[in-house]
This record gives structure tokens, C-alpha cells and sequence, in this order.
């Protein structure tokens, strides 16, 4: 049990690749073998991660750390080290979580060269994992670009029309921030030489450099640039709608649930700890990006005529609430931000794997060709606009949570930014709602009716879709109820986190006011 | 005095000599067993190995004209593996074309000896054979196949141009000789360091020319025109031998002279090196980003990546020094794979090298294609295959010597290469082909691309396997 404790985070990391070695040895004709092997896998990983969850102290402290020395010669100190405190922790849960989700989805959604796919996937959720796990500069770099070139993939072979251009944008778009961060670490690692005498990638030794503020203010902005291409923060987006309306669904799954929140997780992790005078210089910069993209994604969305590139520009909205709430550094608004990015990852997956199923039977993404189709298909609508509730942040349901959070905590440090936020939410049930209404109500459109003059009626959710979307119902509806087991694990890293940071920045004052958050549905009535 | 030391010292290069001599005069024969010579020539390359990792030597020979120790014995390596590649890519390329012949197994040797001598040399007079050995053998290699004009004009164009860069190494190396008094590299040294008499405008001159003559034999623009032309035109097999070899050989040569011989000097002519270094990566990839025939697009990717080499140059600390023999190393395996895999695909009349024709390469033969991508995703640098580390070690050296600039120019231009790089990533996985007919994985290129795998694959998850073996050989030079 020891021995399981102490690699349990390798094992939770490489399980997936491991699962793609097997994959790889079974022939490519056995189709339904490799789709279960991958689902196997992926679970088994989730099963994994659990126990992380469960067996993870609620403190602040990095957990599970496993520390392995790597790269060494002239005392470069570059090492295998991964560990993992409440930020990462949930999402790395997020990330177990969607994985075989993804992979059931795949099952239909996926037909050609699936052995590729699988493969690809799981690579990629090594990558993801990895990212969230790594406590070494250089190691979260080789995670962050390794899970390039798999997404690469999954858009550019089993993408739509316009793959190949997407993928491509895609992948120049991702290198082009993180090769300046590669800069930037670079810069970091010899400034550490200069600082310890010794070269060393080590995160939480680096934690403790003083950087000159000139220096931090590059190295901040490299940083940033990288993952704020990642998030996407305006002006960064434009590669996302592409490369979410040629992606597959599970590749749009896996694009909006996890690879958007390494952007938000890269500000927490690395740029906020690393370089807080840096921080406090560009945070008005940040915030105003992040306000502009709330409003300008909600605009967008609101005169799409495509359902995926609409759930698509209003990811670019709700991430600004993420990257509003990180930067208005607040205890309430940064845990806000981090149980957001999860919300987000949960509603917008399941609402791009539910226009997937709807795509499946039409093969029409244009939102003017359908209409009533509730009538058709009950179950699928009603699923459909519980997830589009939660996304636009009713009480009870999950996006409501991280919403209240961040625009309470960041009206204290940013009110204007969180005024402007509350607008978006108002934006966001106007599009959203509306998407509802013109898909699932009013007279049948051309889609619904060309399939039901073939002669086949629309059939309602299926029974390998249900397994699909239950779990993710489900955990929409218990974030929303009884956000606590999350909470609890988020609250003590973040506090760590802001603390730090107005320790660092001694001339700003910590904002007054209360210190800890007890959240509770009491409070929100 | 000659001594037995001295011979000891080269066995290595001389079990190659005996085998490429061999070679030749098995092809004397009357009936030559030509489809056996390949063997004779990796026996020799095997037993060279041997000899230079089983029975180590260190120190100095021949009077103070050869030094061997972990630097030479660490690039010797890769040359014999290189050498021995560029001996099993023939194979199947000079029998598809019905060109096989001995002269051709024992040029390539020849060169091989060429470029030990090259990193072995501790005497301007050596390295001037050494480099003379490797140059002449490959001209020929390069016009080998006399039937084609491509071969030809290439081989020509290659001679040309090689005889003057030769001339300008070895003006080079007479202006030292002339301030210095010497063509010893120690003696060189010690007159730059403690000579107050001596002239600094010669050596200064002296060592720019060496520069330059370096310059054309690594591609360094814009010293690099001859380089996509002759490696287009040459066969294929030696394309692979002519953008790893000499640019490895080179590389390793300039790098010793730099920080043994030239490391005031060199620090004179800073700002030339920078320019040379921004000029050749930012060159090198924006014109292989135009390029269709993947011949004259891995030679612009060579190009690319002296540039970045460069950077290393112009540094000149032991961490460079040793980022750039690991870069090396890394380079030519998958250089050489590369190569490979275009000289196996390549169809008997010179067709089969376009972008294009790779379409469908997943599909027709899924192994090659996953091969061809893993070499081009390491020479992208991308992590974690080793092409990363190489590009990392090189950088964090040079940003820890405050080229920062220097080095964001270097990842932009990666980035610019991921463009064509992927190009064949896109056609092989993305694209279909009209004509599906598969494509045969020659059964000599199988330890190529065991190679590739572990060198790229395998180093890049395990880099500790080289990086101790070349901060060693780094670390012997200073």
C-alpha cells in the first residue's frame, strides 16, 4: 500500500500511455477490442485518480510527490519531480473524469482507424496529466508540447473539412507562445544558477528566486503569452472556433474540458508564484483582456449560425471568467476561477458531445436548419437545456458556483471588470437560451423533416449516450448542490497562493475582508 | 620517432583503410562478389568500433600532431555509426538502380577516416588531411552515378565550390602559421596567449578564414548556396551521408579549434559568428518552407540547423560544448533516418521525392511512416524526443551567456520549421494517395531505424544514456 501511495501519481500519469503501448500490439482490424481496451484503461485510470482524491490532505501542501532526478551534469538539476495540491488535484480529476467519457463518445462518433485514435487519446491524456502533475519547470514544458502533436492528430485525420488548415493553426499558434515561455525558462533556470549556484528546474526551489522586476516583467509576459494562447484570452482566440468546429466531438470534448484550463492553470502554477511584481504590474492589462473577451464571446455567439462554433465562442466568454477571477487575486474569485475551469470543462464537454449526437443523426451543424425537435427527441432536449442552465449558472447546478464566486470575490479587487462580468451572464442565457429555443422548439426545421420524410423518425438518446452524459449530469448537479468535497480541497492552495503573493508585493495592502470562505447554500439564499 | 604508440593510436583508422583498400581490390576480381562487399565494408566498421570503444587511448601522438581522448573517441563513434548507415542506405538504393559497385562501400570508408582524422587532429596540418580525405572521397561519392547528369552537375558543383573553401582553410591556416610559428594547436595557443609580438591583425585574419572554409563545409549561410543543389542531384544514399558527415565532422572540428585553440580570437569575431548564426537558421527555414522535393528540403532543415549549431559556436562555454556534441550526435541518427526513409521510397528514376508522393505513407506502409514522422518531429525539436534536449542544452547555454536575443530568434525560426516539417506528417497522415500500392521497407534500413527509435525516441525519455557519455567528451576539451 506504501509502494502504491508513493508512485501512485506516476501511475495515475503513465496508466494511459501505457494502455496506448497495449493498443498498439492489438491489431488494427479488432475494433471492438481496442475501443473497450481504451475504455478499460481510462477507467482504471480514473479509479486511480480517486484514490488520489480521497487520500489527499487538505492542506496546502504538495502531495504525493515523487522526485526523481532526471537530466544531471554540471549540476544541471533537472528531475522527474510531480506532486499535487488542490488546484491540480481537481483537475487532474477532471481530466480521469472526461478521458473515458470521451472515449465511450468516440465509440460512435469515431469509425475510421481507431486504433490511431485510442492511441492518440490516451498519449494525449499522459500529456494533460502530466502538465497538472509536474512540479519541475523543464518536465511541464516536455508534458505541455507533448500533448501537441496527439491533438494534432485528432483534428488534422479525423477533423472535418477544413482539418488540416485547423490543425495547423492549432499547433503554430500553441508553439509560438510556448516557445518564448521556453525562453523564459531558460532565463529562470540561469538566473537560478546565479541565485542557488547551481542549475536546477525544480519548481519549488524557483518559487523562491528574486527575480528583478525588469526581468520578471519578460519573463511574465513570455510566460503569459503562452498560456493566454492557451485559454484562449482575446485577442489569442481565433485559432479556437477552427479548431473546434473541424475537431471530432471527442476532440472537441477533450479540447474545451481540458487542454483550454492548462492556460488557466499555467497563470496560477507558474505565472502568478513566480513573478508576483510582474503580476501586479499586468494585472489591470490581464483583467480588461479577460472582461473584453467575456463580452466579445458572448457577442459572437449570439450571431453563429453554427452550433459548434457557438459553444465555441462561448467557451471564449466563460474562460474570461476564469481569467478574471485568477487575476482579480481574491480568495473567493481565484477559487471561483479554478472551480470554474472544472464547471466549464463539465458543461461545455457535455454540451459539444450532445450537439455531436445531434450532428450524428442530422449531419447539420447550421442551427437554422433545425427546430422542434424536442418533440423528436425528449430526453436529448431535456438534458440539453439542463446543461445549457447549468452553463449560464443556475442556482443549484454547478456553473452557478464558480460564477458567484468570482464575480463576488473580484468586486472587491476589480469591480468594474466584475460588473462587466455580471453583464456576460445576462449575455450568455440570451445566446445560450435562444440556441435552446431555435434547436428544440417551434415548427420542425429542414433537418427534422428530411429525416422523417426518409422515413426513419429522429431517435431520442441512446443507450450507449446515456452512459455518456448520466455521469456528467450527475456531477453537474452534485458540484451545484454540494460544492464542499471540492472546495474544501481547493481553498487551502489558493490561500497559499494569494497570501504569497501579497507577501511579495508588499505595497499593495491585502484587501480587507473576510479571509476564508465558507461557502454554503445558506449563504447563496 | 614513430613509436607503437603511435600506431596504437589509430587502429581505429586503420582497420578502415585495410577494409576500404580491400574493397577496391576485391573489385578487381574478375566475377566481384558485389552483393557482398557491403559486409566486408561493416566487418571493417564493426572492428573499427571495437577498437576505438574496447581499447581506449588517451594523450597525444605522432609528435603532438593527433590527440585522441573522450572528444575524439565520443564523435569517432558517431562518424563509424554514420558510416556504417550510410553503408546499409546503399544497399537497396544501388541495387534498385543496378549501380552497386566496391569503389562505392570504400569511398565511403574513406570519408569515414577523414572525419576521425578531422576531430582526432591537434595540428592545422591534420585537420587540413582529415578534411582534404573526407571532401575528395565524397565528391566522387556525390557524381557517382555517371549516367546522371543531376550526379554530375552536383558532383561538379560540389568540387568547384569545395576546392575554394579549401582554399580559404588553408589560407587560413598559412597566415597562423605565419603569426604563430606554428601549425601545433597547443603551440598556437600558447603564442596567442603569452606572444606579445604577435601580429593580432594575421591571426585574427588568420583564424576568419578558417571560418569561412568551416563555413562551407557545415552550410553556414552564406557559405550554403551548393548545398540543396548537390544534395538534390547526389544519390540519395549519400545525400544522407553528405548532410550528416561532414556537418558533424565540422561541427566538431570548428568546436575544438574554438575552445582549444581560438578562444580569445574567436571572441574578436563575436559579432561575425552572431550574424552568421541568426542568418543561417532564419535562411536555412524560410527557404525550406518553399520547397516541394524533400531532398532539398531536409538539405535547407541541414542548413537550419547549423545555424543553431552556430549558436553553440559563438558561446563557446563547456556547457555549449557539450549541448553541441549532444546535438550532434542526435542530429545524425536522425538526419541520416531521414534520409533513409526518402531513399527508400524514392522510385528508380528519381521520382517518388516530392511531398506528394508521400500521401497515404500511413496507410501503404504504417512503419516507415510512423519512422519518417518520429525523425521529423525530433528534428523539430519537439519534446520529448532528443531533438528537443539538443536544442535545449544548446539554448540554456547561450541564454545563460546573455544571447537572449539570439535565442528567441532560434525558437522563432523552430517554429517557422514545424510548418514544414509537419508537411509530410500532413501528407502521410491526412492526405490519400491515388495510388495506394504499398511501399516495401527495405530490410537494411531496419537498424537505421532501430537507430532513430533510440536515439530519438529512447534519449528523449532517457537523455542521462548520452548526456554523461558527452559532458565526458566535453569535458576533455577544456
Amino acid at each position: 500500500m506504501d509502494w502504491l501511495q508513493q508512485h501512485l501519481l506516476t501511475g495515475i500519469i503513465f496508466m494511459p500511455t501505457f494502455g496506448a503501448g497495449i493498443i498498439l500490439l492489438l491489431p488494427a482490424g479488432r475494433r471492438e477490442v481496442i475501443q473497450r481496451v481504451a475504455l478499460g484503461v481510462a477507467l482504471v485510470t480514473f479509479l486511480l485518480s480517486y484514490m488520489l482524491f480521497v487520500g489527499f490532505r487538505q492542506d496546502e501542501t504538495f502531495q504525493f510527490i515523487e522526485l526523481l532526478p532526471w537530466v544531471s551534469a554540471f549540476g544541471m538539476g533537472i528531475s522527474y519531480h510531480v506532486g499535487v495540491d488542490g488546484i491540480s488535484l481537481l483537475l487532474i480529476m477532471l481530466t480521469t473524469f472526461l478521458t473515458p467519457i470521451t472515449i465511450l463518445s468516440a465509440f460512435d462518433s469515431i469509425d475510421n482507424r481507431v486504433r490511431g485514435f485510442m492511441v492518440a487519446l490516451l498519449v494525449m491524456e499522459t500529456g494533460m496529466l502530466g502538465v497538472f502533475a509536474s512540479l519541475d519547470l523543464f518536465l511541464f514544458y516536455i508534458f505541455w508540447e507533448a500533448m501537441l502533436i496527439p491533438m494534432y492528430l485528432i483534428i488534422g485525420v479525423w477533423g472535418g473539412k477544413r482539418r488540416l488548415y485547423a490543425a495547423m493553426k492549432f499547433v503554430l499558434f500553441t508553439l509560438f507562445g510556448s516557445l518564448l515561455m521556453l525562453v523564459a525558462i531558460l532565463a529562470i533556470y540561469s538566473q537560478g544558477h546565479e541565485q542557488f549556484g547551481y542549475y536546477t528546474t525544480n519548481y519549488l526551489e524557483l518559487v523562491t528566486l528574486q527575480i528583478a522586476p525588469g526581468a520578471q516583467a519578460w519573463m511574465f509576459l513570455a510566460f503569459a503569452l503562452s498560456f493566454a494562447i492557451k485559454v484562449p484570452l482575446f485577442p489569442f482566440h481565433t485559432w479556437l472556433p477552427d479548431a473546434h468546429v473541424e475537431a471530432p466531438t471527442p476532440g472537441s470534448v477533450i479540447l474545451a474540458g481540458v487542454l483550454l484550463k492548462m492556460g488557466g492553470y499555467g497563470f496560477l502554477r507558474y505565472c502568478i508564484p513566480l513573478f508576483p511584481l510582474a503580476t501586479a504590474r499586468f494585472t489591470p492589462l490581464l483583467v480588461t483582456l479577460a472582461v473584453v473577451g467575456i463580452i466579445y464571446g458572448a457577442l459572437l455567439a449570439m450571431v453563429q449560425t453554427d452550433m459548434k462554433k457557438l459553444v465555441a465562442y462561448s467557451s471564449i466568454s466563460h474562460l474570461g471568467y476564469v481569467v478574471l477571477g485568477i487575476f482579480a487575486l481574491s480568495l473567493q474569485s481565484v477559487t471561483g476561477g479554478v472551480i470554474q475551469m472544472v464547471n466549464h470543462g463539465l458543461s461545455t464537454g457535455a454540451l459539444f458531445l450532445l450537439v455531436g449526437f445531434i450532428y450524428q443523426r442530422t449531419h447539420t451543424r447550421q442551427i437554422s436548419d433545425y427546430g422542434g425537435l424536442a418533440s423528436a427527441m425528449p430526453n436529448l432536449a431535456v438534458v440539453f437545456l439542463i446543461v445549457t442552465l447549468a452553463s449560464i449558472g443556475l442556482p443549484g447546478l454547478n456553473g452557478f458556483v464558480g460564477e458567484f464566486l468570482i464575480i463576488v470575490g473580484s468586486y472587491r479587487t476589480q469591480p468594474v471588470g466584475a460588473i462587466i462580468a455580471a453583464i456576460g451572464v445576462i449575455l450568455s442565457a440570451v445566446y445560450l437560451l435562444w440556441l435552446v429555443h431555435r434547436v428544440f422548439f417551434g415548427p420542425p426545421g429542414a433537418a427534422v423533416a428530411e429525416v422523417s420524410r426518409a422515413g426513419k423518425p429522429l431517435q431520442d438518446l441512446t443507450r450507449r449516450e446515456w452512459a455518456v452524459i448520466l455521469p456528467m449530469l450527475a456531477l453537474i448537479v452534485i458540484m451545484g448542490v454540494y460544492p464542499q468535497p471540492f472546495l474544501r480541497r481547493i481553498e487551502p492552495a489558493v490561500d497559499h497562493l494569494v497570501h504569497s503573493y501579497y507577501a511579495s508585493v508588499t505595497p499593495v495592502p491585502f484587501p480587507a475582508g473576510r479571509n476564508e470562505i465558507s461557502f454554503s447554500m445558506e449563504e447563496i439564499e | 620517432m614513430l613509436t607503437w604508440g603511435d600506431i596504437t593510436s589509430t587502429f581505429p583508422e586503420l582497420a578502415l583503410v585495410v577494409t576500404a583498400l580491400g574493397l577496391l581490390l576485391l573489385e578487381t576480381l574478375r566475377e566481384p562478389p558485389r552483393d557482398k562487399l557491403v559486409w566486408v565494408g561493416l566487418a571493417g566498421i564493426v572492428v573499427a568500433l571495437v577498437l576505438e570503444v574496447g581499447f581506449p587511448v588517451y594523450g597525444q601522438f605522432y609528435s603532438g600532431m593527433i590527440a585522441v581522448g573522450d572528444f575524439s573517441r565520443f564523435l569517432n563513434v558517431i562518424f563509424l555509426v554514420l558510416g556504417g548507415g550510410a553503408l546499409l542506405l546503399a544497399v537497396p538504393y544501388l541495387r534498385k538502380t543496378l549501380e552497386e559497385r566496391g569503389e562505392y562501400y570504400s569511398l565511403v570508408l574513406f570519408a569515414t577516416v577523414g572525419m576521425m582524422f578531422m576531430t582526432k587532429a591537434h595540428d592545422l596540418a591534420i585537420t587540413f588531411l582529415g578534411l582534404e580525405l573526407l571532401s575528395i572521397s565524397l565528391y566522387i561519392l556525390v557524381g557517382f552515378y555517371r549516367n546522371r547528369v543531376s550526379s554530375n552537375e552536383a558532383g561538379l558543383k560540389y568540387l568547384l565550390l569545395g576546392a575554394f573553401s579549401t582554399g580559404f582553410f588553408l589560407f587560413g591556416a598559412a597566415l597562423i602559421y605565419g603569426s604563430t610559428g606554428s601549425t601545433n594547436y597547443d603551440a598556437i595557443r600558447v603564442a596567442i596567449l603569452t606572444d606579445n609580438q604577435l601580429s593580432a591583425a594575421l591571426t585574427l585574419t588568420g583564424f576568419g578564414l578558417l571560418l569561412i572554409g568551416f563555413s562551407f563545409k557545415v552550410a553556414l549561410v552564406p557559405f550554403h548556396m551548393y548545398a540543396p543543389d548537390v544534395y538534390e542531384g547526389a544519390p540519395t544514399s549519400i545525400s544522407a551521408f553528405l548532410s550528416t558527415g561532414p556537418k558533424v565532422a565540422g561541427f566538431a572540428a570548428l568546436l575544438k579549434l574554438v575552445v582549444v585553440v581560438f578562444a580569445v580570437t574567436t571572441r574578436h569575431w563575436w559579432g561575425a559568428i552572431w550574424v552568421l548564426a541568426a542568418l543561417t537558421m532564419t535562411v536555412g527555414n524560410l527557404s525550406a518552407l518553399r520547397q516541394d522535393n524533400l531532398k532539398r528540403m531536409l538539405a535547407y532543415s541541414g542548413v537550419a540547423h547549423a545555424g543553431y549549431l552556430a549558436i553553440g559556436i559563438l558561446v563557446g562555454s563547456l556547457e555549449s560544448a557539450f549541448g553541441i556534441i549532444y546535438y550532434l550526435a542526435v542530429y545524425g541518427a536522425t538526419t541520416l533516418a531521414a534520409f533513409g526513409i526518402v531513399a527508400a521510397v524514392e522510385k528508380e528514376n528519381e521520382a517518388g521525392l516530392e511531398v506528394t508522393d508521400y500521401r497515404g505513407l500511413a496507410r501503404r506502409n504504417p512503419v516507415m511512416a510512423a519512422m519518417f514522422a518520429l525523425a521529423l518531429l525530433s528534428l523539430a525539436g519537439f519534446p520529448p524526443t532528443a531533438g528537443f534536449f539538443g536544442k535545449f542544452f544548446v539554448f540554456s547555454a547561450a541564454v545563460s551567456e546573455g544571447y537572449i536575443w539570439l535565442v528567441v530568434l532560434a525558437v522563432l525560426n523552430s517554429l517557422v520549421s514545424v510548418y514544414y516539417y509537419l508537411r509530410p506528417v500532413v501528407a502521410m497522415y491526412m492526405e490519400t494517395a491515388e495510388d495506394e500500392s504499398p511501399v516495401v521497407l527495405p530490410a537494411t534500413l531496419v537498424p537505421v531505424l532501430v537507430l532513430l527509435v533510440v536515439v530519438a525516441l529512447g534519449l528523449g525519455v532517457f537523455p542521462m544514456l548520452l548526456v554523461s557519455n558527452s559532458a565526458v567528451a566535453a569535458g576533455s576539451l577544456f
